[in-house]
């Protein structure tokens, strides 16, 4: 089983301005549920709160109100049930590409041969092994995402949440990356939690879209595509993409306010 | 190799600093040799001095004295100065409570306390070994401190997602993304370590090189004095280039990736 689900979720704090203090409320009232094996993308302008939203399900910040479940399960803080994969990789500079896989290994417990062997085929998954001892700073943007990518998916979480991870790379790397983590998908079937303001990246990952604004969740729009989603190129040319990123767009202005 | 084109340096580095230490030392050999020998002393003066001090064994058993409580001294303030920054930089708590010591220990008049330390310690080795510990552990501590600061939130955060403990995020994350800090402190705690090491030895039991400079300026042998303060301005250097050569093999990723050390 992998399922993640945020329930009335809310998230409050003070910023201070000069001498006033002001409440802010990033998230009000959010509930979402990722089911077993669906990809769900969370989209919206930015300051919508998608990313705190995710952070909360990871559990590296909490909640003002609401719980977060796994599995039914209420959690509180971070689990090897989750993996996080950051918006920029985030590996440790000090440490190669096989020994940032082994890094997440390590800290569930993994040790000797198995664990080097698992990394391995981590790397392997994501088309690396032959980069293994290369350090982050010999690594390209993309390979520093598929370390990253990697070093989650290593550990087995039941759910992936991904913030933003292909928004800093350039659009090439961007579009091959997508590929690429559908591959994974077809691979692993993993529950994938994954935040993007790119719309076209929404409508080609996700089973199901998630619009937010202002803290809330706007809209939620099934994507009529079916899997496996191999031919990207024919994929992006079909109508039901572009339908599709039609009705989100309109979630996202839904005045008719030219963006 | 230069990073800007059509600049290319056509002179290594130590290829400079040789020629700008040979103008140095010709100059002062020719000014030196102008002034009272009372009064200043020049370059070959003081190497037949130097020669002297070898020969009669003189300088090899100062030098053994002093090198024992400088090197007890100085590792013994990386071995507290490193942990107490770590964990002072990383703990509020620690940081509440322990930062005000550290800053104001820093600039601690440490000569007006050493009659005091004396009382204490008396006036062998133990009181040398704490001087030079009290004048090199602050530098390394507060490079410490300020290295845990400066390390990327995302970073700890990486080790939260994988529910590290917070002694392994300590050892696994600060600990090597503090290194480079944490070299430069060890390196900026060299020259400090030395001066506290002579003024032990004017201050206290009257031994080592310091002995050999307060001896031989009371004798007005002026070429003699300079022979251990070249001494020690030229091992503190080597020592400087050893820590920087020890930070490249512990820590590449840093050079690796700042480049500032064209060459």
């Amino acid at each position: 089983m992998g399922e993640v689900s945020l329930v009335g979720v809310s998230k409050r704090f003070s910023v201070r301005l000069g001498r006033a203090t002001q409440e802010v409320e990033a998230l009000r009232d959010v509930s979402l549920t990722v089911r077993d094996h669906e990809i769900v993308v969370l989209t919206g302008p930015s300051g919508c709160g998608k990313t705190t939203a995710l952070r909360i399900a990871m559990g590296l910040e909490s909640a003002t109100e609401g719980r977060v479940l796994v599995d039914g399960r209420e959690v509180k803080g971070c689990g090897h049930d989750r993996g996080m994969v950051f918006q920029h990789a985030e590996l440790l500079p000090w440490l190669n590409a096989l020994e940032n896989v082994e890094f997440g290994l390590e800290m569930k417990g993994g040790r000797g041969a198995p664990l080097r062997e698992t990394a391995l085929a981590y790397l392997e998954l994501v088309g690396l092994k032959e980069s293994w001892n290369r350090r982050p700073h010999q690594l390209s943007g993309g390979m520093k995402q598929r370390v990253g990518i990697a070093r989650a998916l290593a550990i087995d979480p039941e759910v992936l949440l991904m913030d933003e991870p292909f928004a800093a790379l350039d659009a090439q790397t961007r579009e091959g990356m997508q590929v690429e983590l559908l591959e994974i998908y077809a691979r692993t079937r993993k529950t994938i939690l994954f935040v993007t303001h790119d719309l076209d990246e929404a409508v080609l990952l996700a089973d199901r879209v998630l619009v937010m604004r202002q803290g809330r969740i706007e809209a939620a729009i099934e994507v009529p595509l079916s899997r496996p989603r191999d031919d990207v190129g024919r994929i992006r040319g079909l109508a039901e993409f572009a339908e599709t990123r039609y009705r989100i767009w309109r979630a996202l202005h839904p005045s008719g306010d030219a963006p | 190799m230069s990073g800007a084109a059509g600049r290319r340096r056509t002179f290594p580095r130590w290829a400079v600093t040789l020629a700008s230490l040979v103008v140095a030392i010709g100059l002062w050999e020719v000014f030196g040799r102008l002034v009272n020998p009372i009064f200043g002393s020049y370059p070959s003066a003081i190497a037949v001095a130097f020669w002297q001090l070898v020969e009669n064994g003189k300088l090899a058993t100062a030098l053994a004295q002093s090198l024992q409580p400088f090197v007890a001294g100085y590792l013994l303030a990386i071995l507290v100065g490193v942990p107490v920054g770590l964990v002072v930089g990383r703990f509020w708590v620690a940081e509440a409570a322990l930062g005000v010591y550290i800053t104001a220990g820093y600039a601690m008049p440490l000569v007006a306390l050493v009659p005091l330390l004396m009382l204490w310690l008396g006036l062998g080795f133990a009181v040398k070994v704490a001087v030079v510990f009290l004048m090199s552990v602050f530098p390394i501590t507060i490079n410490t401190w300020l290295g845990v600061k400066a390390v990327p939130r995302t970073l700890i955060e990486v080790g939260h997602s994988f529910v590290a403990s917070d002694a392994t995020i300590l050892r696994r994350i600060v600990l090597p993304a503090t290194l480079p800090y944490i070299m430069a402190g060890i390196r900026l705690a060299v020259g400090r370590a030395v001066v506290a090491m002579v003024i032990a030895e004017f201050f206290t039991a009257i031994s080592g090189l310091g002995a050999i400079i307060i001896n031989s300026a009371n004798s007005f042998d002026t070429a003699t004095m300079f022979v251990p303060i070249v001494l020690l301005m030229a091992m503190a250097w080597g020592l400087n280039a050893l820590i920087g050569v020890i930070e490249r093999r512990v820590a590449p990723w840093q050079s690796e990736i700042a480049g500032g050390d064209e060459r």
